[in-house]
């Protein structure tokens, strides 16, 4: 793209404005540079950070959105002391890892290597690319719907009649195995993403160095091993930080194939809040309570997070590495 | 984005070492695994074109009468029964989100980019600093100050507009900033020195050439929009219930659903999938938040 811009120069006895120079001639200067800050600023600061502050709020007081008219007993520690001694809190934290961390990594490893495979020559591999990353575009409670109704189900599932085809015995996956269910959405859902970054990564990687290796005679795997692996590791951080990030907060899929179950099964944090808050009892004041703690967890995980990414997240990029 | 265009048709050396057959079988490895993974889609799509009859079969009917009867019963029926009335929710909610996502998040990258203000990079953390909170976090609070006892715009069009665009603006001011890098200073130099005001320089210098970027932007806000389900199941009921929550609706304890649930699905991923196909070599730039160009 090519734009021509042409300078008109002054007319003939104008003169240029002089350079402002005074102390308030350089705050105004320097307001005006921030001024086109200010609204985004602003408005990320009152829809984000006033519910945080809210919360907190709301945690140390004893409300419930069925009983308004209670004595609110403000300010009270009770949420907080009934969720650490909260079993199910227990329980939706170590299913919040583990939803977590096995799709996250299943889904890097996937992507990495379909992404080696779609980064050769292969037959219609436009194509290919963007039937991949379309688990990643629909509508995940779409997506959840079609899982749960047509592939899972124990009658009418298609997963069912390919398994039959080999001998193995109609299931009800969904509520059989959940975690493995939701594990394998949410890996679906995920890796297309990976593919992205890692297909990012491997087209910027020299092709000129990787020739001159084979041509010395390294191997694909020593190849893989000692140049390509090392120049995507900073792709994988990102996703994994990316990836991480989206994924704790899961809600659709589990809200939709098994609703937190069988029992506490599939409850991670965001959806044990959700219960807690809108079904059955409407307790505002522990629900707050454990988001408090989530959201204290979940700065202290992001600020070592921040660490690694504002290593990547340098003035260029990663483009050209 | 380089991997957009296929590098010329000639092997590379290390290709044309592999064998005939393996370069055959990994090929064919390729597409199994791509199909596998969009088959769900696919499934969805062919499903809505099947009868009730013939999608609701323990063995699948391979051979069938397609039918557009799904599709036309999901855009016919009247108010709250037809998933027209959710489209246009969602339709709503979405671009007009979409559109203050831009108004806001232009002139701050444009802040942060090209004239940056001092400690331009404390600001663009603090952004993506709050999409790494849970969004449940924030949800109960949402829901007192909206409800009638406050604001009293609890289901309203409003509410998940207001949230949508802080929900996207952070992505949005990373992504955009990203592409402004990317304009020439000295254009915007040149026409700063010759007194455009920042609205004149974005207008006529900027956006002219961010535009493939802008438009990418606003796809990606779109797509988040458009798919978006926490904030809409909790703080929505009819008035303003956008198709997620339609799709929610159409499963039914007793009777069959399948062929319906699969129109209903398509028609909501549709939109989506066609944004997220034009804008694929964008895709990974907004995704990372301008961190892979």
């Amino acid at each position: 793209m090519s734009v021509t811009v042409t300078i008109d120069p002054l007319p003939a006895g104008v003169k240029r404005p002089e350079p402002i120079t005074t102390n308030r001639g350089r705050a105004i200067k320097s307001w005006a540079r921030r001024a086109p800050l200010g609204p985004a600023l602003v408005f990320t600061i009152v829809a984000t950070q006033i519910p945080f502050l809210l919360t907190l709020w709301y945690s140390l007081q004893n409300y419930q959105l069925n009983y308004p008219l209670r004595p609110r007993n403000f300010p009270t520690l009770a949420n907080y002391r009934t969720v650490f001694k909260d079993h199910v809190f227990r329980v939706a934290v170590v299913n919040t890892i583990q939803l977590t961390a096995i799709p996250v990594i299943l889904s890097v490893v996937f992507g990495v290597g379909i992404a080696i495979l779609l980064n050769r020559h292969v037959f219609g591999r436009g194509f290919l690319r963007t039937l991949i990353i379309s688990p990643f575009l629909v509508m995940s409670t779409a997506a959840a719907l079609v899982w749960k109704y047509e592939i899972l189900d124990t009658t009418f599932g298609v997963l069912n009649y390919a398994l039959k085809q080999v001998g193995i015995k109609p299931e009800n996956w969904a509520g059989v195995h959940p975690q493995i269910t939701i594990i394998s959405f949410l890996t679906w859902q995920w890796t297309p993403f990976m593919v992205l970054l890692a297909l990012a990564g491997l087209q910027s990687q020299g092709d000129d160095l990787l020739e001159a290796a084979r041509v010395d005679g390294a191997n694909a795997w020593r190849i893989f091993r000692s140049m390509t692996l090392p120049h995507l590791r900073q792709y994988i951080e990102l996703g994994v930080l990316l990836g991480s990030i989206y994924v704790v907060q899961a809600f659709d899929s589990i809200y939709i194939i098994t609703k937190g179950g069988p029992s506490t099964d599939t409850t991670n944090l965001p959806y044990y809040i959700y219960e807690m808050a809108f079904t059955g009892s409407f307790d505002v004041g522990r629900a707050s309570a454990m988001s408090v703690v989530v959201v204290v967890a979940t700065i202290i995980i992001a600020t070592l997070a921040l660490r690694v990414v504002s290593s990547l997240f340098s003035d260029e990029g990663m483009a050209g590495r | 984005m380089t991997f957009m265009t296929m590098r010329s048709a000639r092997l590379t050396v290390a290709e044309r070492q592999v064998k005939p057959t393996v370069r055959l079988f990994l090929g064919l490895l390729t597409w199994l695994i791509v199909l596998v993974f969009f088959f769900p889609v696919l499934w969805m799509v062919i499903t809505g074109f099947k009868s009730e009859t013939d999608a609701s079969t323990s063995t699948p009917h391979a051979i069938f009468t397609p039918t557009f009867s799904q599709f036309s019963a999901e855009w016919n029926g009247s108010g709250n029964t037809s998933m027209r009335t959710y489209v246009e929710h969602s339709l709503l909610v979405s671009l007009v989100s979409t559109v203050i996502v831009l108004v806001l998040a232009l002139p701050a990258a444009y802040a942060l980019s090209i004239r940056p203000v001092p400690k331009w990079r404390d600001v663009l953390f603090f952004f993506i600093s709050t999409k790494m909170l849970p969004i449940v976090g924030a949800i109960i609070p949402l829901y007192v100050i909206a409800s009638p006892a406050h604001l009293d715009i609890l289901d309203t069009q409003r509410l998940l507009v207001i949230l949508y665009t802080a929900m996207n603006l952070p992505l949005a001011v990373w992504m955009l900033r990203s592409f402004l890098l990317e304009v020439p200073p000295e254009v915007v130099e040149a026409s700063r020195a010759d007194g455009a005001g920042v609205l004149r320089q974005m207008w006529s210098i900027i956006l002219p050439i961010a535009r493939p970027g802008v438009a990418a932007t606003m796809l990606i806000c779109f797509i988040f929009a458009w798919n978006e389900f926490f904030l809409a199941v909790n703080l929505t009921t009819t008035r303003a219930a956008t198709v997620p929550i339609y799709l929610g609706s159409v499963i039914q304890p007793e009777g069959t659903f399948i062929a319906h649930l699969s129109a209903a699905a398509t028609i909501a991923c549709f939109p989506v999938l066609l944004a997220g196909w034009t804008a694929q070599d964008k895709l990974v730039r907004g995704l990372s938040m301008g961190a892979v160009k």
